[in-house]
C-alpha cells in the first residue's frame, strides 16, 4: 500500500521475466509483457511456441517457474478477485457423463458472483439469457451441450464468460475448428465487449474475422516474444523472417496459402468478395 | 391380502420401508456426481474398503456403521489424492487399494473370532434387521447427503464439467472434489445396511443412467436419479416382503433388480428421442472420405461468397468446383 503506485492497479495485466515449463521442458522464457485497460491484444505463433502455456500462466492454471504475473497490480498467488477475471478455454472433445444443457453451462459463468446454497437472484438469471441472447443461442437454451455443433459449443463457453461480467477476458484459441459463420458471431460478441473496455487477450492460430478487432499483436516463437506491437496480418505472422513455420504442411512446400492472393486458371473471383 | 398388510404394520417393516426412502433418495444424488465425473466404480471400490471397517468395529465391538464411515472416507480421499495427481499408475493403485480392503476385512473378522458369516448382513444388507437408531442415522445422514448435493449443485456441476474454468472462477477446486469423495464415503455406509456393500454402487449408477437416458439437463438427472433410486428401494423393499411367503428374497437384490428394470423401459424411449434429435442434425454420421488439403484460396468462405454452404457434423463445408471445402486451421481440406 505504501509503495505501490496507484496506477499499477489499472494495469490488468504484467508479466515481468516470466518463464514456464512444463515437465522440465522450458515452454515460455523471459517474457516481459504488460497490457493495459482496454486492450485487445492477440497472442500469436505457431503450435508449440508457448503462446496458450503463456496464457495459463496469466490465469494461474500453470505455475511459473521464474518471474511474476499480476492481474490489477496484485501478485497472483495473492489474488482474490475472480470476478473480474473472465476466461474461456479451449474446447475440449470429451463430454461429461451426465448431459448438461446451455442454460446450466452459461449459468455457472455467475459463481464468482453467488454463494454457496443460495438460488440464483433475478440479475443472475437476466445475465444469463442476455449473454445466451448475445451468442444467438435463445433457441437452444434447454438443448444438451454435447447435442450442439463445435461452433455452437464455442459460442456457449463464450456465453458463460460473458455471463459473468468480467474485466478481463482471456480466450484461447476460440477459433480452432469454427466455421464462418460461427466465428462471424464471435467476432461481433467481441466487439460489443471490447467497446465496453473490457480487456480482452486472445489466443490465436488464425484471426480470421477477428483481425480487424485486433489493437496489438505479440508473436511468440519457441517461447519468446518475436514482435510486440502493431496488428500483424497472418502472413506477416507466419513470414519466414519471423521464423515461423507452419505446421499443417510438410517442409518441401512453400506456405502458399499464406500467399495473398493466388487465382487459379480457372476461378473468377468476385470482386464483392473479401480477398485476402 | 391380510398377512401382507399386517407385515406392513410390524414396526421392522416399517423401520425398513423409511430406511428405503432415506437410501433410495440420497445415494443416487451423489451418484450423480460420481458419474458426471466418469468415476462409476468408485463407490465400488469404497465398499470393498468399507468391509475392513466393518471388520474392525465387529471385532473391537464398536457400532460397525462408524467404523466403515471412518475406512470409506480414507479410502476415499486416498483414491481423489491418486485421481488428482493422475498418475500413470494410478488405477492400479485403486485395485490394491480396493482388494487390499476386502481381503483385510476378511482377515481381520477371522482374526478376531468373528465367522465370515457375520459379514454377511453388511456385505449384501439386513434392512429387515435395522434398529430404530440405525434408521435415525440413516435419516440424518441421508438428509445430510441431500441438502449438499442440491444446495452447492452449481458449484459441485462446476467443478467437475470444466475444472480449469472452476478454478479461474475461484472456487477451490480440490476442496469440491474432495467433498463429493467424501460423500461417496458416506453414502456407501448409508446404503450398506440396505442393499450391502457389493450392490452398494448399483444404487449409485443405475437411477442416474436411468434418468439420463431420457433428459437433456444436470439438474432434471440430478431430481430424477432421486425419484427413480427412491421408487426402486421402496419397491424393492415391498417386492421382497411380498415374495417372503415363498422364498427368503433379500430386498438388497429386489431394490437393484427393480433400478434396473426401470432403466430397460427409460432405454428404448430416450434412445427414440435421441434418434429423433439427431436427424435434426445433418450429416453426423457421415465420415469424411479423405482430406486433402486444399493448395491455395483466394477468399474466406461464408454467408456471402456465393458457394453453397453444406453443414457437415461440427462445421460448414462450401461447395467448390465440385468438391467441398472445410476449412481447416490456414487452408481448406478436401472433404
Amino acid at each position: 500500500m505504501l509503495s505501490r503506485s496507484s496506477s499499477d492497479d489499472d494495469v490488468p495485466v504484467r508479466l515481468t521475466n516470466v518463464s514456464v515449463s512444463i515437465e522440465g521442458r522450458p515452454v515460455v522464457r523471459g517474457v516481459d509483457l504488460q497490457i493495459t485497460t482496454g486492450e485487445f491484444v492477440a497472442l500469436m505463433g505457431a503450435n508449440g511456441s508457448g503462446k496458450s502455456t503463456l496464457v495459463r500462466a496469466m490465469t494461474g492454471l500453470r505455475p511459473v517457474a521464474r518471474g511474476s504475473v499480476r492481474l490489477f497490480g496484485t501478485e497472483i498467488g495473492h489474488f482474490h478477485d475472480w470476478q473480474r477475471v473472465g476466461f474461456v478455454p479451449q474446447r475440449s472433445g470429451a463430454g461429461s457423463g451426465v448431459p448438461a444443457s446451455v442454460w446450466e453451462v452459461v449459468s455457472s459463468g455467475r459463481l464468482t458472483h453467488r454463494r454457496p446454497f443460495l438460488p440464483m437472484s433475478h440479475k443472475d438469471r437476466d445475465l444469463v439469457t442476455r449473454a445466451i441472447e448475445i451468442v444467438g443461442l435463445s433457441g437452444e437454451k434447454r438443448a444438451a451441450v454435447s447435442n450442439l455443433s463445435g461452433g455452437q459449443q464455442q459460442r456457449v463457453l463464450i456465453a458463460r464468460s460473458l455471463a459473468g461480467q468480467p474485466d478481463l477476458l482471456f480466450l484461447d484459441e476460440p477459433t480452432a475448428g469454427v466455421d464462418m459463420p460461427n466465428q462471424q458471431v464471435l467476432a461481433d460478441t467481441l466487439a460489443t465487449l471490447s467497446d465496453r473496455g473490457v480487456t480482452i487477450v486472445l489466443v490465436a492460430h488464425e484471426l480470421g474475422p477477428l483481425a480487424p478487432l485486433i489493437d496489438r499483436s505479440v508473436v511468440l516463437r519457441d517461447g519468446r516474444v518475436v514482435h510486440d506491437g502493431e496488428p500483424l496480418a497472418e502472413a506477416q505472422v507466419h513470414h519466414p523472417d519471423l521464423g515461423l513455420g507452419h505446421a499443417h504442411h510438410p517442409p518441401q512446400s512453400p506456405a502458399l496459402d499464406h500467399v495473398p492472393h493466388v487465382a487459379g486458371p480457372f476461378e473468377t473471383p468476385d470482386p464483392d468478395e473479401e480477398v485476402r | 391380502m391380510s398377512e401382507f398388510v399386517a407385515l406392513m404394520q410390524s414396526g421392522f417393516m416399517q423401520r425398513a420401508l423409511l430406511a428405503a426412502f432415506f437410501t433410495g433418495l440420497a445415494v443416487p444424488a451423489v451418484g450423480t456426481y460420481l458419474v458426471q465425473r466418469r468415476m462409476s466404480l468408485m463407490g465400488d471400490g469404497l465398499g470393498h474398503v468399507a468391509v475392513t471397517g466393518v471388520a474392525i468395529g465387529l471385532v473391537t465391538s464398536t457400532a460397525p456403521t462408524w467404523t466403515a464411515v471412518v475406512a470409506a472416507v480414507l479410502g476415499a480421499i486416498a483414491i481423489e489424492l491418486i485421481r488428482e495427481r493422475g498418475l500413470s499408475g494410478g488405477d492400479v493403485a485403486l485395485a490394491l487399494l480396493f482388494y487390499g480392503g476386502l481381503a483385510g476385512g476378511i482377515f481381520v473378522a477371522n482374526l478376531g473370532g468373528e465367522s465370515t458369516s457375520s459379514l454377511n448382513q453388511y456385505l449384501f444388507g439386513s434392512i429387515v434387521s435395522i434398529t430404530p437408531s440405525d434408521v435415525l442415522v440413516t435419516m440424518v445422514m441421508g438428509v445430510v447427503l441431500v441438502i449438499l448435493c442440491v444446495g452447492l449443485a452449481p458449484q459441485l456441476f462446476a467443478v467437475a464439467h470444466d475444472h480449469e474454468f472452476a478454478k479461474v472462477a475461484g472456487l477451490n477446486v480440490r476442496f469440491y472434489n474432495l467433498l463429493v469423495a467424501v460423500l461417496a464415503a458416506v453414502s456407501v455406509t448409508v446404503a450398506m445396511r440396505t442393499v450391502g456393500l457389493l450392490l452398494v454402487s448399483a444404487l449409485m449408477v443405475i437411477p442416474v443412467a436411468a434418468a439420463q437416458q431420457v433428459t437433456s439437463s444436470f439438474r432434471r438427472t440430478l431430481a430424477m436419479s432421486m425419484g427413480v433410486g427412491m421408487t426402486a428401494a421402496v419397491g424393492g423393499l415391498l417386492l421382497a416382503a411380498a415374495a417372503s411367503y415363498r422364498a427368503d428374497v433379500a430386498p438388497g437384490a429386489s431394490i437393484v433388480l427393480v433400478s434396473l428394470v426401470i432403466f430397460l423401459v427409460a432405454w428404448p424411449v430416450g434412445a427414440l428421442m435421441r434418434r429423433r434429435t439427431r436427424r435434426l442434425l445433418p450429416f453426423t454420421d457421415d465420415a469424411p472420405s479423405g482430406q486433402a488439403a486444399s493448395t491455395h484460396h483466394v477468399h474466406v468462405h461464408g454467408a456471402h461468397c456465393g458457394h453453397e454452404a453444406v453443414p457437415h457434423g461440427d462445421h460448414v463445408d462450401y461447395l467448390h468446383d465440385g468438391h467441398r471445402h472445410a476449412p481447416h486451421g490456414e487452408h481448406y481440406d478436401e472433404h
